[in-house]
């Protein structure tokens, strides 16, 4: 499958088009719901941080910290891209499979079109640009937690920055971005498959679709733990 | 014109395909006719390369398909047009975004000119107020005119129909089948229409492949029909009443 999606594309300036598209349809159309659940789940995860520090010796910075370490390292990279499997790949698999279902993919090959390079290259190539959407749930996130904090009268503004500066290793933002292409591959390539190779109906199409996201999810999981085990442990 | 030599085509042990041989003429509409399960999509398929055959060739005007590379197969497809039985017009585009596609990706021809000939094939199929509708709004005997109109914009040589009257009332089938064969003899093209729809026969059968059970059991023309004393055909074809009243007049009339 993936000789035939990296194969040289029909006519570069259709694959222009059609990249330009899919950006619009994958990367733009998630900022939304990226935006809004990043935001809450990082006031969600700071608030339950002050709650749990009851030990006056403990200080505050800390909320700010665990905010910090727990949006970059893991609900930004990793907990996004299971809800992008959700989101973005049940529509992938639903549109492929759809277009299998009713011979637009056959259409595609009778007229000399290479369907899995027309079809998956440039959904591969817009998620390109997820580390994007992955890095304004970061600041999303991290302010999230800053506004509950802040506002919740957990902490103080100063507290909070503190925190967010403590102890801070550059390259958990690189290993969060390296989490992030490879997800977004994954994101790209394991719902086009899946919608690709379907047979049957509309019901079909619907198991596909969520066959897809569970098999999407649990390649996240393992590859995160891999990716994890290799650039972090000592 | 289009050879088919000894085709054979199995799915795990059932063979579909026994050893088919005929040839599709050029400038005429062929139709190929049988049962459910006769094969006949298979064979379709079969001459689009949407299968691989298991034993014997398919030539395209003397160019074996199986001896052909992966480039001069793509090549060869850029001179097939399809009309799909259920259409299989894309979703997100336009009626006139869809019968431009082909233009876009295989023609070096400019955004005016493609849209120059666009407009053209939409007359001569007879589309009216339908260039910016979705193929959601528009009607089923349309979006089969949208279907035909994408096959011919590139001109060419070869022309395939899936069933093309499936989902259709008998008025705008007759009105598909003479436009399919109004564009046959116009562009002098091979055109190979698969249909168990006896009333596409008698409009517009040139030629007539009958399949059973995967064998040829006949061939031959519309008028040759009335004549033949196939069983296999007779017994498929007269299968209605307003048939076998059909075959009983027409005899009657020769004997006058």
């Amino acid at each position: 499958m993936l000789k035939e999606v990296f194969n040289k594309p029909t006519k570069w300036s259709m694959m222009k088009q059609l990249i330009m598209k899919e950006t619009d349809d994958l990367v733009i159309g998630s900022l939304g719901i990226v935006a809004f659940i990043s935001f809450f789940v990082g006031g969600v995860v700071a608030i339950q941080t002050a709650l749990n520090l009851t030990n006056p010796l403990i200080p505050k910075y800390l909320i700010g910290f665990a905010t910090r370490q727990s949006v970059i390292l893991e609900f930004a990279p990793t907990f996004i891209s299971i809800i992008m499997a959700g989101k973005v790949g049940s529509f992938i698999t639903s549109s492929i499979g759809t277009m299998r279902v009713t011979e637009q993919i056959d259409a595609l090959e009778v007229m000399g079109v290479n369907s899995l390079n027309y079809l998956v290259f440039p959904k591969i190539v817009a998620l390109m640009l997820y580390p994007f959407v992955i890095g304004i749930s970061m600041f999303l996130g991290i302010f999230g937690g800053w506004i509950a904090g802040v506002y919740g009268g957990f902490a103080s503004s100063t507290e909070f920055q503190t925190g967010l500066q403590v102890e801070f290793i550059p390259f958990h933002i690189t290993y969060a971005f390296i989490k992030t292409v490879c997800f977004a591959f994954l994101l790209a390539t394991i719902p086009s498959f899946h919608g690709y190779y379907m047979k049957g109906g509309a019901l079909e199409v619907g198991k596909a679709s969520t066959t897809s996201f569970v098999w999407t999810s649990v390649a996240i999981i393992l590859v995160n733990y891999i990716l994890t085990q290799l650039l972090l442990s000592k | 014109m289009i050879e088919v030599k000894n085709v054979e085509k199995s799915f795990g042990e059932q063979k579909v395909l026994k050893g088919i041989t005929t040839t599709f003429e050029t400038g005429k509409t062929n139709l190929i006719i049988g049962q459910s399960g006769s094969g006949k999509t298979v064979l379709l398929k079969s001459l689009l390369g949407i299968h691989n055959v298991d034993a014997g060739t398919i030539s395209f005007d003397g160019r074996i398909y199986s001896n052909m590379s992966a480039d001069e197969k793509r090549e060869l497809r850029t001179e097939i047009g399809m009309v799909f039985q259920g259409s299989a017009l894309f979703d997100s585009m336009t009626v006139e975004e869809n019968i431009g596609f082909p233009l876009k990706m295989f023609s070096n021809k400019s955004p005016k000119e493609i849209q120059e000939r666009v407009d053209f094939v939409i007359d001569r199929v007879k589309l009216i107020n339908a260039h910016k509708k979705k193929p959601s709004e528009i009607s089923g005997g349309m979006q089969k005119r949208v279907a035909i109109a994408r096959a011919i914009v590139n001109n060419p040589r070869y022309l395939f129909c899936d069933e093309p009257n499936s989902g259709l009332d008998p008025k705008t089938a007759v009105v598909i089948d003479n436009l399919i064969q109004e564009i046959t003899e116009e562009y002098n093209i091979t055109t190979v229409v698969n249909t168990h729809d006896m009333n596409s026969v008698m409009e517009i059968g040139e030629k007539i492949i009958f399949l059973k059970e995967g064998i040829l059991a006949w061939e031959g023309t519309k008028k040759e029909i009335f004549k033949t004393d196939n069983e296999a055909i007779v017994d498929f074809v007269y299968s209605s009443e307003l048939f076998k009243k059909v075959r009983k007049a027409q005899n009657r009339a020769d004997k006058l």
